[in-house]
Formats: structure tokens, sequence, C-alpha cells
């Protein structure tokens, strides 16, 4: 049987993910992924046909909140778990590209 | 390639912020220009376990520029998850709406100079959040502030149905005057609270063939001004570029260029090889938008007459040009601020000169709207009913208007009076100054009544005897008539 | 003290003979001496328990009211935000996270006067059905600790049946709080999706995850779910008490459900060790001479729940868990070079295999070209399930099935095979699913001494006779009573 995913789609996948993987982890994630891959095939047994497809599980709607405003943490609390922080901003590596996409 | 044929085809995405109080799905301030980081909370800061709750003011901010953009709005909405990672994101994803759009299938209508008007078509108009903001002016890392993240934001996307630089600008401006009318955004563009991102190709003929130039999507856009130059200066790049490389829309990339505000130059940002995977999916942790035919009843309700309506209106309705009507209802609170003055039987006229002439310029010195000024329409009107009738002059006017913006209580009556403003126009008083001055002066009552080349400079000399006992105060056009009555 | 429950614990401590502080001291006592075999706690708080405790007394001795847990020792999963120690989830990359806010079920503990003693181990991120997962610590079954307690919410529960606590509360995304409490011997209760706040609990399966209470009784299990059910403003997935109206929970807990009806699915059990089925229908038999009555049904979307569950979960983990980034909390990797790296890199280092796997899973099912084969797929059969209970509950009270086809399994016996042991959830998962309540009630022990629970469901909201129902057996048995060896 073929594999359900083969490597070069978990390395895609990994990088949507940002996840550095090591190769071990690449061929490891590639033969346990297919496995439940091929698990999870079991739902194409299904007909589904105009079976609308259930997101929430509790028939409510419309919940909202007032416009009100109130007090936020305020920067110093903002900042308190930052790994690395630049006076009043959070610090990272410069930004140089704009590939905020994946 | 004397004559080179092509046409501009221009579409925009547009993100404009909504002036809620508080953020989209939480309740930290939306305020401009705080300390960096100090407008944040666990959720739009991401924290683990947090959780959005909607605003409704931002919904209803929501529907009503769907409305006004003529978009059928949506009964059932709900929130999606758009997956990317980017340091002012602080959940590496953004909650916004991808299959279900609050509202779709619109359309905007732009004045052009002719005086016409442009329909321009939107293709949805939905909600979503902010992300906060990168700077990158601190070295040799990247600054995040996350003041900005969670700002409720309304993504406008149009057909791209502009074919000039101008109509660009023209659908901004509107968009600006029609969001600002609403109530629902400041929209200034400097600030970021309107942001244009044009996408801009060309249709060129060719030896009898259309081609079509790559798409370029503009960013960095901070004013009107730079969105308009910065299509002009994508047009004739792009014809350079098709003739440099023949590239076309099928052949070439779709790419991402940022305007240099300095330069006045486009640069290539990046270029798109395949779509990104941005992994939409339903937001769990919301529930969806159901908007019953009542209570979208009751927004529509608060939906205003529109600024393109109202200036058309302006010119048909108060006999005003296209200019002035544009001018006077490129505010909303203007705009009224006139009609209130016409209600309380202002001439139309008048009162659109005494605004936009004196009003806006004593607004503007301020740093206020018209209705800053606080002058009550009712004073305006009285002081317009004044000039009308010859009780003040038109300069009298602008002294009066200037005292007003000062002491906005005071009605223009009492400061003619008290600034001795008044213009004496009572023929039975006027009459007894003028028959002493031709008494005191029988050499050039003469010289008038003799006719012949000196005549109408001693007329000229008795009007400035008259004004001269006057004070200034007496109506010329009056004197003018009893003069030439008693003269002739 | 020992082996009070903690119902009993507060009679005793009404009753003047035992302070709230005693009672802590005992359990601080217990967990110096147990703990470090059995490795229930991430993190403990004797300090802060024993001020409370005093304070509590204090308030006690001076006729103040106190809340319905005042002094009893009770211990949190560590995915709930609390603003005192870290809130690790298990997890490297959490390990110094310290939230600026408590979870709403924190709130709900400390006004009720509940004294925390410590924060318990679980799988990292809740994902996990051993506890095996969890990247900061090891606990083991207290009825053989060659074997897991189950997972994830593996430290509750071994926290409970070892006496090192009096009550703790889990997370239940597909079994976490029912698994556990079968492996080890003690009462799991997994709520109706929205009857108890989200608020603070870290996501793993937000559509899922339900916080609940893991007990020695079923009396037990509603005095903590008095404390902790109830519409949350800051949950929008938690319901209006107008719609599901709350209860006392203790009220009518002693009355019996006369002429229950019990369904059962005999292909599905069949799919469970011999003795784990045993003990089922010996359960069964029990109700059957209390006046039940028991039907067959076939439910036939149950075989596809570990599918639509591995993709749904894994999908929203994916997202979820994209925040955990190095960028504004949580861990960092120094090895990052540029900021893409601190994403992947700090992730790499950051999360364990298992957390890494499900994000892989889910990224996949919501990539662009799989959505509607996995993702979509998985939710429409989720609706084929629910439809499956609600036909079920038409003419049933409730559904009883085994919790676990297996007791609890050796240290490492299915780490390597992720498959088999999802495979461990198959009788969880379902209500998670349809997000309707179960419960997990010792029944039985296996021919090695090790725990068998039944697992029974009700219709959403019906917690009150969900608990009755199993209170029915429970007080015809004392399974429940039974200690592990090791806590004697």
């Amino acid at each position: 049987m073929p594999e359900k995913i083969d490597q070069t789609q978990v390395k895609k996948v990994a990088k949507l993910s940002r996840l550095e993987l090591t190769e071990e982890e690449v061929q490891q994630f590639t033969v346990q992924l297919s496995a439940i891959l091929d698990y999870v095939e079991k739902l194409s047994e299904l007909d589904t046909e105009g079976v609308e497809p259930l997101a929430h599980c509790l028939p409510i709607s419309n919940v909202f909140r007032q416009d009100e405003i109130r007090e936020s943490l305020g920067t110093e609390k903002t900042l308190a778990n930052a790994p690395q922080r630049d006076g009043e901003f959070f610090k990272v590596p410069k930004i140089l590209d704009d590939s905020s996409w994946a | 390639m004397d004559h080179l044929q092509y046409k501009v085809v221009v579409g925009l995405e547009i993100h404009v912020q909504l002036c809620t109080k508080s953020k989209m799905f939480c309740s930290c301030a939306v305020e401009f220009g705080q300390p960096p980081n100090s407008r944040v909370c666990p959720v739009c800061l991401g924290m683990p376990g947090v959780l959005p709750v909607m605003n409704k003011q931002a919904l209803e901010y929501a529907v009503l520029v769907g409305l006004a953009l003529n978009c059928e709005i949506a009964a059932f909405t709900k929130w999606d998850r758009k997956s990317y990672y980017y340091p002012d994101l602080p959940k590496n994803y953004q909650i916004s709406q991808y299959d279900l759009p609050l509202s779709a299938g619109g359309f905007i209508e732009i004045p052009l100079e002719s005086g016409k008007s442009k329909t321009i078509r939107i293709i949805r108009a939905h909600l979503e959040e902010d992300a906060g903001k990168n700077l990158h002016t601190a070295g040799n890392f990247s600054q995040v502030d996350l003041n900005r993240a969670g700002t409720p934001l309304l993504e406008i996307v149009t057909e791209p149905d502009m074919n000039t630089a101008a109509e660009v600008r023209a659908l901004a401006v509107e968009l600006q005057r029609m969001v600002r009318y609403l109530g629902v955004s400041e929209a200034d563009m400097q600030k970021g609270h309107m942001r244009f991102e044009p996408n801009v190709n060309l249709i060129i003929a060719k030896d009898g063939i259309e081609y079509r130039t790559p798409i370029v999507e503009i960013k960095n856009l901070n004013s009107f001004r730079a969105l308009e130059k910065s299509i002009d200066y994508e047009v004739s790049r792009q014809i350079d570029e098709f003739f440099e490389t023949g590239k076309t829309l099928e052949t070439g990339t779709k790419s991402t260029r940022g305007w240099d505000d300095v330069k006045e130059v486009t640069v290539l940002q990046r270029e798109k090889e395949d779509a990104p995977d941005y992994r939409y999916f339903p937001d769990p942790d919301l529930v969806p938008v159901q908007l019953s035919k009542e209570w979208l009843e009751e927004i529509k309700s608060r939906l205003c007459e529109l600024p393109i309506h109202k200036q058309l209106r302006f010119v048909n309705e108060y006999g005003l040009n296209d200019y002035d009507a544009g001018v006077l209802t490129a505010d909303r609170s203007t705009a009224e601020y006139f009609e209130q003055v016409v209600a309380q039987g202002g001439d139309a006229k008048r009162a659109c000169n005494i605004i936009t002439q004196d009003l806006l310029k004593l607004a503007n010195e301020k740093g206020c709207t018209v209705v800053g000024l606080r002058i009550p329409a009712n004073h305006i009107a009285q002081l317009c009913k004044m000039v009308v009738m010859g009780v003040a002059s038109a300069t009298a006017a602008t002294t009066i208007t200037t005292i007003m913006s000062g002491s906005p209580d005071k009605p223009p009556e009492v400061i003619a009076r008290e600034r001795n403003l008044i213009q004496k126009s009572d023929v039975g008083e006027l009459e007894a100054v003028v028959d002493q001055v031709l008494a005191e002066n029988p050499k050039a009552v003469e010289d008038v009544t003799s006719g012949g080349k000196k005549s109408s400079k001693a007329c000229g000399f008795l009007l400035g005897q008259v004004m001269q006992k006057t004070k200034g105060q007496a109506n010329p056009k009056v004197v003018s008539e009893i003069l030439a009555k008693k003269l002739e | 003290m020992e082996h009070l429950t903690a119902l009993e614990l507060r009679k005793t401590i009404s009753a003047g003979q035992i302070s709230c502080v005693e009672a802590a001291e005992e359990i601080f006592q217990q967990i110096d001496r147990l703990d470090p075999i059995i490795g229930a706690y991430i993190s403990t708080y004797p300090h802060q328990a024993l001020k409370n405790a005093a304070d509590i007394d204090r308030r006690i001795a001076s006729g103040q009211p106190v809340g319905p847990l005042a002094g009893i020792p009770v211990a949190i999963k560590d995915n709930m935000c609390t603003t005192f120690g870290a809130t690790t989830c298990a997890s490297k990359i959490l390990e110094n996270f310290y939230a600026p806010y408590n979870a709403t079920v924190v709130e709900k503990l400390l006004a009720a006067d509940a004294v925390i003693v410590g924060k318990a181990n679980m799988d990292e991120f809740a994902m996990g059905s051993s506890t095996e997962n969890s990247a900061l610590k090891t606990t083991v079954n207290p009825w053989d600790t060659t074997r897991v307690p189950g997972g994830s919410s593996g430290g509750p529960a071994a926290a409970v049946a070892a006496g090192l606590c009096y009550a703790a509360l889990g997370s239940d995304t597909g079994g976490s709080i029912r698994l556990p409490a079968g492996f080890c011997s003690v009462v799991g209760l997994k709520p109706t999706y929205g009857r108890v706040s989200r608020y603070g609990l870290v996501a793993y399966g937000s559509s899922l995850d339900q916080i609940g209470p893991i007990t020695r009784t079923v009396a037990d299990s509603a005095l903590m779910l008095n404390v902790i059910a109830g519409h949350d403003p800051a949950d929008s997935t938690s319901i209006d008490e107008n719609v599901a109206p709350l209860c006392d929970y203790l009220e009518k807990l002693d009355e019996p459900i006369e002429k229950l009806r019990i369904a059962i699915v005999p292909h599905f059990n069949a799919g469970a060790d011999r003795q784990v089925q045993n003990a089922l229908y010996e359960a069964i038999e029990l109700y059957k001479k209390l006046g039940a009555q028991v039907i067959e049904v076939d439910m036939p979307y149950l075989d596809y729940a570990i599918a639509a569950y591995y993709v749904i979960a894994t999908a929203e983990a994916s997202s979820n868990l994209a925040r955990y980034d190095g960028v504004h909390y949580g861990y960092r990797s120094d090895r990052a070079r540029d900021y893409i790296e601190v994403y992947s890199k700090s992730r790499a280092e950051g999360f364990g295999k298992e957390v890494k796997r499900r994000i892989m899973l889910g990224t996949y099912a919501l990539s662009s070209g799989y959505y509607d084969a996995y993702y979509l797929k998985a939710l429409k059969v989720r609706n084929l399930i629910r439809g499956d209970f609600a036909r079920v509950f038409q003419e049933c009270d409730c559904i009883m099935m085994p919790v676990s086809p297996t007791t609890a399994f050796k240290m490492g016996e299915k780490i390597d095979d992720p498959l088999t042991m999802y495979l461990s959830d198959i009788y969880t998962i379902a209500a998670n699913l349809a997000g309707i309540p179960a419960i997990s009630v010792p029944c039985g022990f296996d021919q090695n001494d090790l725990p068998i629970g039944v697992q029974i469901l009700t219709p959403a909201f019906t917690e009150d006779r969900l608990l009755r129902i199993a209170r029915m057996f429970e007080a015809q048995t004392d399974w429940h009573a039974k200690k592990p060896p090791i806590a004697k």
C-alpha cells in the first residue's frame, strides 16, 4: 500500500507548522502519520451527502459583549513573560522579509 | 508605439478601523498613540487559555457600512481563523471571516471631476481583528507593539472597476467621507485608520492583441496623494516592464510592491510563486451571528443620507454649485449645520458663503469642525438675514463671525451694534445726511449736475462724504440711490 | 482523617472535629510521603494553601459564612491558568509561563473556599492517554506503579486515588478525565460542553474541551460540579443558564431514577477486553435488579468516532498551539538566527513528540487540498454521531459502555505506537464529539487488581440525572471505597 503521506509532504507540513524536524523525525512522522491517515481514511466509507458539518455542538448564536473598556494589563505585566524585550517592546530578530504567509 | 493603447485596471483591498471604544474581542481600549504594549490584556496578547467575546458595537458598525455600500447583509455569518505566523499576530491566526462574510455584492458611487458619478462594485466587506505593529527602526532587531492587536477592522474588497488613479482617489475620498458620516471610523489615513492596497495591472493593445500585465499589489500608502501617485507610477513602470520583458498575467507572477514616499517609487517586496495556505477553519471559540430582520431594520434606521446623495441634493435643492456642495458635505456635521441654518431662515447661498469661507477658516485655525465653533445655527441664520437685508456688509459679516467664534453665545445683531458694524439703510435718516452734504459742497453738486467729465468723480466724492459722516455705516447702495435721485 | 470523602471532610470541618489547616497539613504529609513515588504534582503550594486554610478557619471561628468547599484540599490539572505558580501544561514550552490571570474555574474554587494544594501532571497540552507525554514529570498508577495512570488528567486522577487531595479538576477533550478516573478507580465527570467555563483552560481542541471533577465519590462530583458549573460571559461557548438551567446537583442525588432505561451497544462493547466487558455487564445486572430496563441499540457511527476525533481535535490543536512561538511568552530557542527560526526552533525544542505529531496531523487536515477530505468530512461524521445519540436518547435515559478497552497498561507499552494509544480512547471520544455529559464510575477490578470503570452517558445538560444514575450504582457497591495499597 502506498503511504498516505510522503516525506516531501511531511516537510511541507512541518514548514507550515513552523516545526524544525530532524531527518529522523521526518522519517518517523512519515510512517506514523501515514498509519494514522490510513486509519482516518475509514471516514470516506460513510456517505455524508447532504449532512451538515457540525463545528459547534451548542445550538447558540449571537453572544456579545457591550462596547465597554476594562483596564488592560499594563506594559510591565504584558511583557512579564517575554523571552526577550527591548524597553516597552517585545524583541525579535530583525524581520527583513515579509514572509508572514506560509 | 507613439499611440500606445492601454487601459488601467485597479481593484482595491481596503481596511477600515472601526472607532469602537474597546477592541473586537476584548475590553482593551482602542486608542491611538499610547505607550507601547499598554493597551493589552491576556486576550489580545493571545495568552494560553483566553477566549474571545464579540463586541456588539463593532458588528453593528460593520453592518452599517455594509448597508451603505449597498451590500447584501448575511442573515447568518460566522468567524474563521486565518493562520499565518508573524510577530505582530500573537495567536498566529487572525480571527476573520472566510466563506460567509457579513456582507457581499454591493456597490459604491464615486463622484468624478466631470460632475458625474461612477459605480464601483463591492465584492465583500467582512469584519476581522487587526494585528499589532512590528517596528524595524531599532537597529539589528525588530520591536513588537500589540496595542493595535485586536482592533476591529472592516475589510472591503472591490471589483477591479477603477481605470484611473483619479478614480481610485475619488473612491478613497468618498469612502472616507462615508465612514465618517456613519460615525464608524475616524478614517485618518496617516494614522492607519484607513489602509488602501490597490491591485494594479494594465491591458495593453499591441499588434491587435490584448495583453494583461501581471498584477501588482501596492502597500505602505499613507495618504490620498501617495495612493494616486503610486498608481500613476505603477502604470508607467508596468508599461516599461512589459516592453522590456513581455511578461503577462499568464507568464509572470503576482507581486507585492511597497510605496517609497520619499523617492515616489514602488519597490518590489515579494513575488508570490503560489498562493499562501491560510488554513481557514471555523473558530470554535466563537458562535455564529444571526441577524434577524428586526435587528437589521433597527440598524438600517441608523443609516443616514450618504454624502454623495447629500451633495447632489444640495445642488438641486439649494442651487449651490457642485464644488460648494462638495465642500459643505465633506463633513456630515457641517452639512447638517448648513441645513439647520437654512431651516432657521438663512438664505442658502449666503449661508454657504459664510460657512465655506468664514467658518471653515476659523474652524481650521482652531483645529475643530464648524460645529465645534459652537456658534448656534440660528445666529448664523440671523447673520444671513442681516447681509441679505443690507444690515451687514459681507466684510462686516466676516468680522462678526470672527467675534462669534470667540463669544459663540452673542447674537450677531449685538456684535454688530457693539462694534458699530450695522449698515444704515434707512432712507429718511440717510436723506438728511445727504442733504447736509449737498449743502456743504455746492461745487461738487454743480460738477455732477452739469454733467461732463468731472461728474462721476464728484459723485464719488459726495458718496465718500456721506460715508464719512456716517462713520462708514451707511449702506453705500442706498446712499447712491438717494444721491442719484436728488441730483438728477 | 484519611479516606474521608470531600463531603465527609466538609462535615468533619463544620463539626469542628478538624480544622482546615489540619486537613491541609495531613494532605501535605501524604504528598511528602507518596508523591515522590506517584509523581502526581508538577507544583504544590503548601505555604499559600496553609495560609488560605488558616484564613478559612478564622472565618469559621468568627461565625462568618464560608463557601461550599471550605477547607477542602483540591488539586487542579496544570492546564488551568493561575496567578500563583507557573501554568506549564506539562510542556517545556510553558515551563516558565506565569499567567497574569486565573481561569474562571480557579476563581470559582477560590470563591468556594477550596484550598488549592497543587497543580497536577498531565500529558503535554492534554494530548495523550497515559500521562507519559508529560515533558516535566512521570506519574504512575497508584494501583500498580509500573503502570500508567491513564491520561491526559493522570496527575489529578492519581492524586485523588492516592489521597493526595480530596478532589481535583481535570479536563476532557476525548476522555482525559474519564480514562484516568477508570484506570485509578475514582469518579470522573465530563460535563456537557458549555456547562463549565473554558476561560483559562489552555485550549487543546476548543470545540471538545471541557473541565470536570475527578473525585472519590459521585456525591463529591456533584459537590464540585455545583461550584464550577455556570455561565461565564468570558466564554462565548458557555451556556446561558436561561437556556439550560443549573440545579443543585446534590439535592436529589440519592433519589434513584425509576424505570431507568439503559441503552447498550453490544457490537461496540465487544471490542473491550473480556474482563472489562464482564465488569460492565455485572454493573448493568445490578441496575436491572434496581428495576432498570436494558435496551440493545445500534449506533453505527460510533465506529468512526476516533477517526473523526483525531482530525477535528488535531486541526483545532494545530491552530490553538500556533501561539507558542517564543515571541510573546514561553520558551525561546537560543539557536534562532532569524525570526522564522525563533518559531521553528523554539517549537521544535519546546514541544514533545506527540504534540508535534498532532500539530502536523491537524495542519495537514486543514491544508489546502485536504480540508474537504479530512476536516470537513470529519465535521459531517461528527453530526452523524450526534444523530446516533439523539436517536438513542429518544427511547433511553442513558447509555452504558466501558470507559476504556483495557485496564491500565504498562509504562512504555504503547508510547511508540501512537495509533494504538489513540485507540484507548475509543469509548470516551464520542461524548466529546456529541458534546454530551459522561461519567466514569469504579465498577470492579481485573485479575491483576487493576481498576475497571463503567461509563454512563446522558443527553446534553442532564448532569443531574447522570449523577443520580451513577449514584444508584455507587450506593449498592463499595468499589469506590477501595484504596490502592500504597495509600494505606
